[in-house]
């Protein structure tokens, strides 16, 4: 049936969606649990990964021509994750530690700052123009039941899977875990168990980051294409999946962002017959913003979330 | 003895500083005119600009709500006089054709009112459900709203055509007061004046009645309500202050702000698209009135115009310097603009977050009255 091998075939493009929302949403999900912070720039960090890894794809190819599709996929990615960690370190210390204390409009100024930063510094360095990202997996079709997939998605799904289990397992049987854990509940009295809190903090962002970078590589291959203002629109929807799971908690983002994945495949594959042509796919994106609003104005403490008293 | 201004000097030092200033405003275009017309440009977007910044400060500054949609105002007022004012309405509707069969051409005085009164709307509206959202969330909300705005402009254009989408809408009407039509130079008391020139007066003059707006609301019952929102939520409402209805306010009277200059913009530009209404703008007013001093009228003009003008500075020094030093271009105006934008907000932010010049601190003293002796710090918690 027609209606059944489309409604399969969005509902995977929806977990590939999904799986890279979730990765960018753990990274604030897990800034925001430890200093009660919207890291605004976050989605600049996965532009800076894309680019990275562009680059480093392009001078391993002209180095040596010899190398297969997935070592260059590998390189990138090898080359993205420390750009993208020392960027995130550098950011936490100069502009979001000496505003910890600040009320709170002061370290959300300076994100935004930073982010203007992060993309006028890839502008000078890569250029106004989009950049063609290229095709380092096959792209012949796999058919997995009535849907058609690359192995570029394949890959998407499975390894975001592994990180996210990783993560998992990291916060929960680790020392840096228990630690990380121990500081997002009460940084005070995690100092006072010996635990360092701007280490702890300075953790958080590197994860963030290559949870970031790995994203911004992977995003790059789906849509073959990396400029200077790529981050912004996923870092949003990101932020939307990490509130939809409710923000600071783990598992929530990862949930948040396979919904929202979901829900914006779904609807962009369906709004079509819904509105009788009213509205064409092209509003995709305004799905996560309604999302947003309609979850931060019912339930803002998110799916997982535990509801939070109103404090002045 | 009755004498100019009165014996007191304080308030004769005031007038003197009031007339500078009006001498100033009447004199800088014929000067700027001088130097050429990209400078009286400058001038009329700074008073624009100084416009949008009073209006977001309303609801930043005063009532310590963050909207990083701003812009969506704008857009609102910029499209509105668009639509009223151009032949976009009378091209692709047949029946608004024969409505108006010499085209639609709203005179500004009932444009602008309805500019203002459709962002107005747009104001409340956005700030309907956001009311319990605070900081971040707030931020973030108000942001998506922007970009809902920004999608919907872009977008309109099928299967009704109402905005155009991204080729916009052209060929609006420029203001016109009497006999006077603002694309078209004037001879004023005998002076040529140039068409830039003649926006430049209107458009200050719009702004000082802003600035009067905005001086009288601070001061009034619903200024000091917002203030007291901004501080502390729960003890206003404490105090009996309807928060729901007074952020409203904020938001619609904000928006009204943004409604005015849009629809100014419009027709000062002739043409207008979704373009110039990105989350970028946004963030510039929001600049100017950080980099100013949040909540005080002074230091958001003040950083309304420093933010305005120093882009064209910048156009005319960077720009030869560099070609002069590196044989040519490295860095283009345009982004190294936006480069010192972030850095500039980073900085502020470490080092003078309260702006250039903030309001004065509650319990300040003035200058002459005797201060008690300072308490010895307390020991740290």
């Amino acid at each position: 049936m027609g209606s059944w091998d489309t409604f399969v075939q969005q509902v995977f493009n929806g977990l590939v969606l999904g799986s890279l929302y979730a990765l960018i949403a753990l990274g604030y999900t897990m800034v925001y649990g430890i200093v009660n912070l919207i890291n605004f720039a976050h989605g600049d960090v996965l532009m800076v990964g894309a680019l990275t890894a562009l680059s480093a794809v392009a001078l391993a190819h002209g180095l040596a021509p010899g190398i297969p599709g997935w070592g260059l996929m590998l390189i990138g990615m090898l080359a993205a994750v420390p750009v993208c960690v020392l960027i995130s370190l550098l950011m936490e210390r100069v502009a979001y530690r000496p505003l910890r204390n600040a009320p709170r409009l002061a370290p959300l100024i300076t994100a935004i700052g930073v982010s203007i930063l992060l993309q006028t510094l890839a502008m000078i360095i890569w250029g106004r123009n989009h950049r063609t990202f290229p095709q380092l997996l096959s792209s012949d079709p796999i058919a997995i039941g009535p849907a058609t997939v690359t192995v570029t998605k394949l890959l998407v799904v499975a390894l975001s899977a592994i990180i996210m289990v990783a993560l998992l397992l990291l916060v929960q049987r680790t020392r840096l875990g228990r630690a990380m854990r121990a500081t997002a509940e009460n940084p005070r009295v995690a100092a006072l168990m010996g635990v360092n809190p701007n280490a702890v903090i300075a953790a958080t962002f590197a994860i963030g980051a290559a949870l970031a970078a790995v994203a911004g590589v992977m995003y790059a291959s789906l849509y073959s294409v990396a400029h200077f203002y790529m981050g912004f629109i996923p870092g949003l929807k990101a932020f939307t999946a990490a509130v939809l799971g409710g923000i600071g908690n783990i598992p929530g983002a990862m949930l948040g962002g396979i919904l929202l994945g979901l829900i914006e495949a779904l609807g962009a594959g369906y709004i079509d017959q819904f509105s009788d042509g009213l509205f064409g796919s092209n509003y995709q994106d305004v799905f996560a913003f309604i999302v947003l609003c309609a979850v931060l104005i019912l339930r803002p403490s998110g799916l997982l979330g535990e509801r939070v008293a109103d404090r002045a | 003895m009755a004498s100019f201004g009165g014996t007191d000097p304080h308030r004769r030092a005031a007038l003197a500083a009031t007339a500078l200033i009006a001498v100033v405003l009447l004199v800088l275009p014929l000067a700027a005119g001088w130097l050429g017309p990209a400078w009286v440009r400058t001038l009329a977007f700074a008073a624009l600009y100084v416009m949008l910044a009073l209006g977001l400060n309303i609801v930043v500054g005063f009532a310590g709500l963050l909207d990083l949609g701003y812009i969506a105002f704008y857009a609102v007022g910029a499209y509105t006089f668009a639509l009223l004012a151009s032949p976009h309405l009378t091209d692709n509707f047949p029946s608004i054709a024969r409505t108006f069969p010499d085209g639609l051409h709203v005179p500004i005085w009932a444009a602008i009112p309805l500019g203002a009164a459709i962002a107005a709307a747009f104001g409340v509206l956005l700030g309907a459900p956001v009311l319990k959202l605070r900081g971040d969330y707030l931020a973030i909300v108000t942001l998506g709203f922007g970009e809902i705005i920004r999608i919907f402009l872009n977008n309109l254009n099928a299967p009704i055509n109402l905005t155009n989408g991204p080729q916009g809408i052209t060929l609006i009407d420029p203001v016109r007061i009497g006999p006077l039509r603002f694309d078209h130079g004037a001879s004023v008391f005998g002076l040529a004046l140039s068409s830039l020139q003649l926006y430049y007066y209107l458009f200050t003059a719009l702004a000082l009645l802003c600035i009067l707006v905005c001086v009288r609301l601070q001061d009034s019952r619903l200024g000091r309500a917002w203030m007291a929102i901004r501080e502390d939520e729960i003890a206003a409402k404490a105090m009996g202050i309807n928060v729901r209805n007074v952020k409203l306010l904020a938001f619609g009277l904000g928006a009204t702000f943004g409604g005015v200059s849009g629809s100014m913009f419009a027709a000062f530009q002739g043409f207008v698209s979704p373009e110039s209404f990105s989350l970028m703008e946004s963030v510039i007013v929001l600049s100017m009135i950080v980099l100013g001093g949040l909540g005080h009228i002074p230091g958001v003009i003040l950083g309304a115009v420093m933010l305005s003008v120093f882009p064209e500075l910048l156009r005319h020094t960077v720009g030869p310097m560099q070609t002069q030093l590196f044989g040519r271009i490295l860095i283009d105006t345009e982004v190294l603009r936006m480069l010192l934008y972030g850095v500039a907000l980073v900085l502020i932010m470490l080092y003078r977050p309260k702006g250039l010049w903030p309001a004065p601190q509650h319990g300040v003293a003035p200058r002459g009255v005797a201060q008690p002796p300072p308490m010895p710090p307390a020991a740290a918690a």
